[in-house]
């Protein structure tokens, strides 16, 4: 497992976590580090054990095995006042009025229900839905009732917060809004988790990720350090058709094409320029390109995985 | 790093009176309450109607009478000599009702009379005041022969010419009439508790499934532990029905200042109203905290209101038996199946209240409250433990969708 926030207060911290459900195994042996203030992707397909190990981080279960700490403490309900959880379900009193709906949340973290209020009512006028203060829940759209609960799981200000799926359900504009909160929240120095199924979220948001599959994590840390587990991939033009700088190329060189294609050989980019060179060759391009977390997942989690991440992907599109 | 500027950390306690107040609130302003506070009508209702319906019966039973089928002065002789001992006899003595007047010689058909329509005939005396002969079915005849013999006996003019004066002299009760008061008591408070606990225990399982199905119960889970979700439901729900008795209280304080004396009044029980009172309301929370502690275990594992049907209908059978065992021990008192009824602790509130209206001795009661508390603790934990286990189980997007959701696993 990679780590490479040794020298941070870590946020949360799991070893070997492990959950059954009548003789299956959600998840098996997850273990994770979040430093503070991080934005944290839990990366896999529908599935993977997911919200089994968000639920098991935050107390709602309790693992069979395995050792958990969340900003510091044994048993996460001793710091709730301190978390804010969005479930990927997402629900509330449908008779509540939208203010004290936030209120209420607020109160169920320790905030009293006065402040709550007044809190409720300040950040509807924040985000654009001081129009709703006083409709119930229920005369609300799906969507502005999701908003709702969202600036319930913000309310008490609190120093890690967790979602399960944030993006699900949400349109484009309102992805984008989420996003913005989340960077903000971050910059404060917020803690911030969530889980997801699109990789493009985890690769545009998350300083770490964890890849789970299977309820397994084969890998948990910096999304770079995920990227740099493949190797870069090469992408070369000649002008010469062969000779003998062909024997330069390595064995998983393919032609796309008129350019070829390969992973940069361990030894390096000059080592291979100066075959080529020598080679004849006549280099009209090269251009060596980073791999996205896409390639990573795929060498990390396997085919199988990515095609499940994928499927669900396309389940949500549609 | 941002401060929380939120409150601190709730105590389960005050966790408890967070989901408590949210739902007191939302029950008390909801139509459901409407229902619980006009619910206790409906057994009144039924009750008052069934006794209306039994007493016409009753009414009409008791009203059967004795036809008469003699020659035309032995049949006015016996009718006279009935109406002379009436006063005395008030209803040990039949009504008589004269069916034939026989000329002389001529024998009638006793049997054949006894079928006359319209008449609620028990039996037919033929004969002669001198010789009578009854006609009717076994048991009747056995029991009319004596007060058909004396009807005779004063028609012949044998019965006592003077009858010797009575000093009255009467007592408010006697110990049958006390026993008898104080178990209609018991009864009326037994019956009281079970309508009651059986409906808030409905209400707050009904309650829990709502928030299955609203999505809020993992919001609740992740913010405080589910033995305060578990205690602020039951709590909330016994609040509810203090509202609710204090309301049918007043009404009934009303009704009573309005009609008084025109309404039908209990006999005050061993203990005396007061303690009566207190100890029904502490037998009641007992009881319903045990009852809401086993159906709110059973909201946990079922997603919907058919479900719950389902998982519930044993458990409702249970508390009737449990309630038919608890009438049963006060009609019986004394006995094994009383003291049975009374270590039960589905049944020991049921039955204890009834001992409060029969028996006076108070040291029962401590053991039984104390007993009881005893049982509410364990079922609240092991309630809100096997809750905690169920209640979490079903997963967006574990398992198949066709296994139940409670052998499902989470994403």
């Amino acid at each position: 497992m990679a780590d490479g926030n040794a020298a941070r207060p870590l946020a949360i911290e799991a070893r070997g976590l492990v959950k059954r459900f009548d003789g299956f195994t959600a998840v098996d042996g997850v273990d994770l580090t979040v430093p503070e203030g991080a934005i944290y992707g839990i990366l896999g397909p529908n599935g993977a054990g997911k919200t089994t190990t968000l639920r098991m981080l935050l107390g709602i279960i309790d693992p069979d095995s395995g050792l958990r700490r969340v900003l510091g403490h044994d048993r996460p309900h001793e710091v709730a006042h301190t978390i804010g959880y969005l479930p990927e379900e997402r629900g509330l009193y449908p008779a509540m009025k939208a203010y004290e709906a936030i209120a209420f949340l607020g109160s169920l973290r320790g905030l009293p229900l006065a402040e709550g209020r007044r809190r409720g009512k300040d950040l509807l006028e924040e985000h654009g839905l001081g129009y709703a203060i006083d409709r119930q829940i229920r005369q609300l759209s799906k969507g502005m009732a999701q908003q709702v609960q969202l600036l319930g799981t913000l309310v008490h200000q609190p120093r890690l917060v967790v979602f399960d799926e944030p993006f699900s359900g949400l349109d484009a504009l309102n992805q984008g809004k989420l996003e913005k909160m989340i960077r903000g929240l971050a910059a404060k120095g917020t803690t911030v988790i969530f889980s997801t199924h699109v990789i493009a979220h985890a690769e545009r948001m998350c300083d770490e990720v964890a890849i789970i599959a299977g309820g397994k994590v084969p890998f948990a840390g910096p999304v770079d350090v995920a990227r740099d587990r493949i190797r870069p991939q090469v992408r070369l033009e000649t002008a010469a058709e062969d000779g003998p700088w062909r024997a330069a190329l390595p064995a998983d060189a393919r032609r796309e094409g008129r350019p070829w294609l390969f992973s940069l050989p361990e030894s390096g980019v000059e080592p291979l320029l100066r075959a080529l060179i020598e080679g004849n060759a006549g280099i009209l391009s090269l251009s060596i390109e980073r791999a996205g977390l896409h390639d990573a997942f795929v060498a990390i989690a396997g085919e199988a995985a990515a095609r499940a991440l994928e499927e669900g992907n396309g389940e949500e599109a549609r | 790093m941002s401060a929380t500027t939120g409150g601190g950390r709730l105590s389960i306690l005050a966790a408890a009176m967070v989901v408590a107040r949210r739902d007191f609130a939302a029950i008390l302003l909801s139509r459901s309450f409407i229902f619980f506070l006009i619910g206790p009508l409906f057994p009144l209702v039924v009750g008052a109607l069934a006794g209306g319906v039994g007493a016409k019966v009753q009414q009409s039973v008791d009203r059967a009478v004795v036809g008469l089928v003699m020659r035309a002065p032995d049949a006015e002789k016996m009718v006279e000599a009935g109406h002379a001992l009436k006063p005395r006899m008030g209803g040990a003595l039949p009504d008589m009702v004269v069916l034939q007047r026989l000329p002389d010689g001529a024998a009638g058909d006793p049997s054949a009379a006894l079928k006359t329509p319209g008449i609620n005939l028990a039996a037919v005396v033929s004969g002669t005041p001198a010789a009578p002969r009854l006609t009717g079915p076994r048991e009747r005849i056995e029991y009319l022969s004596g007060p058909i013999a004396l009807v005779a006996a004063q028609a012949q003019g044998h019965g006592p010419q003077a009858y010797p004066e009575i000093s009255l002299a009467p007592t408010a009760t006697s110990t049958a009439d006390t026993r008898h008061g104080r178990v209609l008591t018991a009864q009326a408070g037994q019956t009281l508790l079970f309508l009651l606990t059986m409906l808030l225990a409905g209400m707050v399982l009904s309650n829990l499934v709502e928030e299955k199905a609203n999505k809020i119960i993992e919001i609740l889970a992740a913010a405080i532990p589910m033995d305060a979700v578990f205690l602020g439901k039951l709590f909330a729900m016994l609040a509810v029905s203090l509202v609710g008795i204090s309301v049918w209280g007043g009404v009934i304080g009303v009704a009573h200042l309005l009609f008084g004396q025109s309404l039908p009044a209990l006999d005050p029980p061993a203990v005396g109203w007061a303690m009566f009172v207190a100890l029904g309301v502490t037998y009641f929370a007992m009881g319903y905290l045990l009852l809401g502690a086993v159906f709110l275990t059973i909201g946990s594992m079922a997603s919907t209101v058919r479900e719950v049907q389902t998982l519930s209908m044993p458990v409702t059978m249970m508390q009737l038996l449990v309630f038919f065992v608890a009438s049963f021990a006060v009609a019986k008192p004394g006995g094994t199946v009383e003291l049975a009824a009374e270590v039960f602790p589905f049944s020991s509130p049921f039955v204890m209240l009834a001992r409060a209206a029969t028996s006076e001795a108070l040291l029962p009661h401590a053991l039984a409250i104390g007993w009881q508390a005893l049982c509410v603790l364990v079922f609240v934990r092991v309630g809100a433990r096997l809750f905690r286990s169920r209640v979490m189980k079903s997963g967006p997007a574990g398992g198949s969708s066709k296994r139940r959701w409670w052998k499902r696993a989470p994403a």
